[in-house]
C-alpha cells in the first residue's frame, strides 16, 4: 500500500473542501482524481503533498502516518498546473534543484539529469530557459523535476488542462508509456472523464468534497454507484417518470414500475449507445424525427425528437448511420435497449443504479 | 509596391480612418510644445542653472567649494546614513512584501496602509515624532539621559529619521510583483526539499531581483536627498550632524553660492544618476515581462 487516507477531512474556515474521504492507492498504481471543478481532488493532492494539513483523519504513504511530517521531507513528487518552473535556472537547473538541495555529488546529479533529459525527450535543451520552451516541453521539465530525487509517489495536479488538444493526447499516451517504463505511484488529478477514462488503472470520482466511487474505468461506467457518477462518467440520457396503472410514463414512453406506488416518480438513464434507430417505421415500437446530426468522426451523435417533443441522445457508428440510410429530418423508429433505474422516489436516493435493465422484452408491450 | 495600392493614396485613406479618433495636428503641437515647455521651464533651466551657478567663479573655486571640510564632513554622514538606511529598508522591505504577498492574515489590508504612511506624513511632522520621542523634553528623554545615550541631535536621530521617510521604497516595489508571481515556484522547491531560506534564496530573490535594484535606488536617492524630517532632529551642528541637503541650506543662508550650488551640483548629478539607472531597469524589467520570465540562471 503506497498512499492510505483515512477519513480524511479539510475545511478552510467554514467551507469542507473535502470531507470524510477513504481512500488506498497500491504500489505502482496510475490512479486518477475526477470531478468537477471545486469538487476537492486537487486539495486531496496536496494534503499527499503535504501543501495543506488536513482537519482531522489520517494520512498514511507507505504505512507510516504522515500527517505532520513538513513538505521537505515526504520525498513527494510534485507537478503543478502551471509547471511552476523555475523561470531563472535553466532546464539543467530545474531538474537538478532537488538533487542539489540533497548534497547529492555533482558527477551523480550529471548522470541522473542526464537520464532524465534523454528519457524525456529534452536532450540539447538543458540550457535552455523555461521561457525558451514550448508548452510540451515545459511540461514535460516539470515531471522530470518530480521524479529527479526518485520519489515514492508522483502527483500531477491537471496535468493536461494547460496544453491544446492535439498535444494533450500525444500527453496522454507519453504519460501512460512513462508510467509504464518507471512504475512509480501516480496520482493525477482532472476534471476530463475521457482523459481519466483513457490514462488510469483507477478512478476515484469527487464532488463536492465527498468521494463518489472508486474503481476501474469500466466499472464506473458500466456500474455507476449512483446518478451522479452515471451522469458524470460518459452521457447520459435521464428520464422522470410517473407510475399510472402499474407502469412508469413519461409521454409515449413506458417503463416497468420498478416497486414504485402509483402516483410514484421513477428516474431512469441510458446511455446514447443503447438507442437503437432504423429509418423502417415498422422495426422499433417507438416514432421519432431525427432533430440535428452531429459528425463526430467514426461516430455520428443523433438527436431524436419524439412525436410528443421528448429530445434523446444516441450514438451510432458512421458505417451504420450510412447502412440504415439515416439522415436529419427522417422520421425514424427506435427502442430503447438497455437502462438503469436512477432513483425510484423524489428524495434522489439510488438504490439499483448499477442494474442494467433489458428493455427489449418491454418494448413490446408498449 | 503592397498590395498594388499607390503609397499616397494608401496614405490618405489612413489619414481619413483616423480622422474623428485623433486630435487635428496643430493641436497635437500646441499639447506637446505645451509639455516640452513646461519641462524646460520647471526643470531643465533650474538643473542647468545649478550648475552653471557652481561654476560661475571657475573650476578651481568649484573644487575648492566642495573641499571645504564641513562640505566633505556633510558628504560623509550622507553615504553614512544612506550606507545604514538603505540595507535596513532592504531587509525590512523584502519581509513585509513577502507577509503581504504570502500569507493571508488578519489586518493586512492595515499593514499595507501603514507601509504607505510615511508618504501621507509632512517629513517635518515624522522628524518631530523622533523629537518628542528621544528629545530632551521627550518620553524617552531622562531615560536615555541617565545612559548617556543620545539620539537626537545625532547620528542616530537621522538614521531614524531617514528611515521612516524610506521605509516604503522597497516593499512597495515588491509587493505587486510578488503577489503577480505567486506562491507556485516556492512550493515546487519545497515540495523537491528545500527549506523556507533555500526557497526564498534560490527561487524567490532571483525573480524579484530588478524589482528589489529599483526599489533600492529610489530609496537610496531619497535617503540622501532628505531635507525636513532630517532637519528637525539633526541640530545642524557644521561638521557633525550636518547632511548634504543641510550644508547647503546652510550656505545658501550664508550667501556663499558658489559653495550651496557646488553642493548642489553633488545632489544633481546623483538625481540624474538615478535617473539613468530607473530607465535602464525599467526598460529590463518592460522586457523581461513581454518575455513572461526573468533570465539569469542562479545556482543552488
Amino acid at each position: 500500500m503506497s498512499i492510505e487516507l483515512r477519513q480524511v477531512s479539510k475545511r478552510f474556515g467554514d467551507m469542507a473542501a473535502v470531507e470524510d474521504v477513504s481512500l488506498t492507492v497500491g504500489d505502482g498504481e496510475l490512479v486518477a482524481l475526477l470531478g468537477p471543478s471545486g469538487g476537492g481532488k486537487t486539495t486531496v493532492l496536496r494534503m499527499i503533498a503535504g501543501l495543506e494539513v488536513p482537519t482531522s483523519g489520517d494520512l498514511l504513504v507507505r504505512g507510516e502516518r504522515v500527517n505532520d511530517v513538513p513538505v521537505q521531507r515526504r520525498n513527494i513528487g510534485f507537478v503543478f498546473q502551471s509547471y511552476a518552473l523555475f523561470k531563472t535556472m535553466s532546464v539543467f537547473d530545474n531538474i537538478a534543484f532537488g538533487l542539489k538541495i540533497r548534497k547529492t555529488p555533482k558527477a551523480e546529479i550529471e548522470a541522473r539529469v542526464g537520464e532524465l533529459l534523454r528519457l524525456f525527450g529534452l536532450e540539447g535543451l538543458g540550457r535552455r530557459l523555461p521561457h525558451q520552451l514550448s508548452g510540451g516541453q515545459r511540461q514535460r521539465v516539470a515531471i522530470a523535476r518530480a521524479l529527479a530525487p526518485r520519489p515514492s509517489v508522483l502527483l500531477l495536479d491537471e496535468p493536461f488542462g494547460a496544453v491544446d488538444a492535439k498535444i494533450r493526447q500525444e500527453l496522454r499516451e507519453w504519460l501512460v508509456r512513462l508510467h509504464r517504463e518507471l512504475h512509480v505511484t501516480t496520482l493525477f488529478v482532472t476534471h476530463d472523464q475521457e482523459e481519466a477514462m483513457e490514462v488510469s488503472d483507477r478512478i476515484v470520482i469527487f464532488s463536492r468534497g465527498r468521494l463518489e466511487q472508486v474503481g476501474s474505468p469500466r466499472e464506473v461506467y458500466e456500474r455507476p454507484r449512483n446518478e451522479f457518477v452515471a451522469r458524470f462518467i460518459g452521457v447520459l440520457n435521464v428520464l422522470e417518470l410517473t407510475v399510472r396503472q402499474g407502469v412508469a410514463r413519461l409521454n409515449e414512453l413506458a417503463f416497468p414500475a420498478h416497486g414504485v406506488p402509483e402516483g410514484g416518480t421513477l428516474r431512469v438513464g441510458f446511455r446514447p449507445y443503447a438507442v437503437q434507430v432504423s429509418a423502417d417505421p415498422a422495426e422499433h415500437p417507438l416514432r421519432a424525427v431525427i432533430r440535428q446530426v452531429y459528425f463526430l468522426g467514426v461516430q455520428m451523435r443523433l438527436e431524436l425528437e419524439t412525436p410528443s417533443g421528448l429530445v434523446l441522445r444516441t450514438r451510432i457508428s458512421k458505417d451504420e448511420f450510412l447502412r440504415r440510410g439515416l439522415e436529419q429530418g427522417i422520421p425514424v423508429s427506435f427502442q430503447i435497449r438497455e437502462y438503469r433505474v436512477l432513483s425510484t422516489g423524489s428524495d434522489g436516493l439510488a438504490p439499483e443504479v448499477s442494474t442494467v435493465h433489458t428493455a427489449s422484452h418491454w418494448a413490446e408491450g408498449i | 509596391m503592397a498590395g498594388g495600392i499607390p503609397r499616397t493614396a494608401r496614405a490618405a485613406g489612413d489619414a481619413k480612418s483616423r480622422r474623428g479618433i485623433e486630435e487635428p495636428a496643430w493641436m497635437r503641437r500646441v499639447l506637446i510644445g505645451l509639455a516640452v515647455a513646461f519641462v524646460g521651464v520647471f526643470l531643465l533651466v533650474p538643473l542647468a542653472n545649478v550648475f552653471a551657478q557652481a561654476m560661475a567663479k571657475g573650476w578651481p573655486a568649484y573644487q575648492k567649494s566642495l573641499g571645504h571640510p564641513d562640505t566633505l564632513a556633510s558628504v560623509r554622514l550622507t553615504l553614512l546614513v544612506s550606507a545604514c538606511c538603505v540595507p535596513l529598508n532592504l531587509v525590512f522591505g523584502v519581509i513585509a512584501a513577502w507577509a503581504v504577498a504570502k500569507f493571508q492574515f488578519r489586518g493586512k489590508a492595515l499593514l499595507i496602509t501603514l507601509i504607505d504612511l510615511p508618504f501621507s506624513v509632512s517629513p517635518v511632522v515624522s522628524g518631530l515624532i523622533y523629537v518628542v520621542m528621544f528629545g530632551a523634553q521627550g518620553v524617552l528623554g531622562p531615560w536615555l539621559d541617565a545612559r548617556d545615550i543620545q539620539i537626537i541631535f545625532a547620528m542616530p536621530g537621522i538614521v531614524l529619521a531617514t528611515l521612516f521617510v524610506t521605509f516604503p521604497f522597497v516593499a512597495r516595489e515588491l509587493i505587486p510583483l510578488m503577489e503577480a508571481q505567486g506562491s507556485d515556484a516556492e512550493q515546487a522547491a519545497l515540495t523537491l526539499g528545500a527549506s523556507g531560506w533555500q526557497t526564498f534564496r534560490h527561487v524567490t530573490l532571483p525573480s524579484v531581483k530588478w524589482g528589489l535594484l529599483y526599489g533600492v535606488i529610489l530609496c537610496n536617492a531619497r535617503a540622501m536627498g532628505e531635507f525636513g524630517a532630517v532637519s528637525v532632529v539633526s541640530g545642524h551642528i557644521s561638521g557633525v550632524t550636518e547632511t548634504l541637503p543641510l550644508r547647503i541650506e546652510k550656505l545658501h543662508q550664508e550667501y556663499q553660492a558658489v559653495g550651496a550650488f557646488s553642493a548642489a551640483s553633488l545632489l544633481a548629478i546623483l538625481a540624474l544618476v538615478t535617473l539613468g539607472l530607473k530607465t535602464w531597469l525599467e526598460r529590463r524589467q518592460a522586457i523581461e515581462h513581454a518575455r513572461g520570465q526573468n533570465d539569469s540562471p542562479s545556482l543552488p
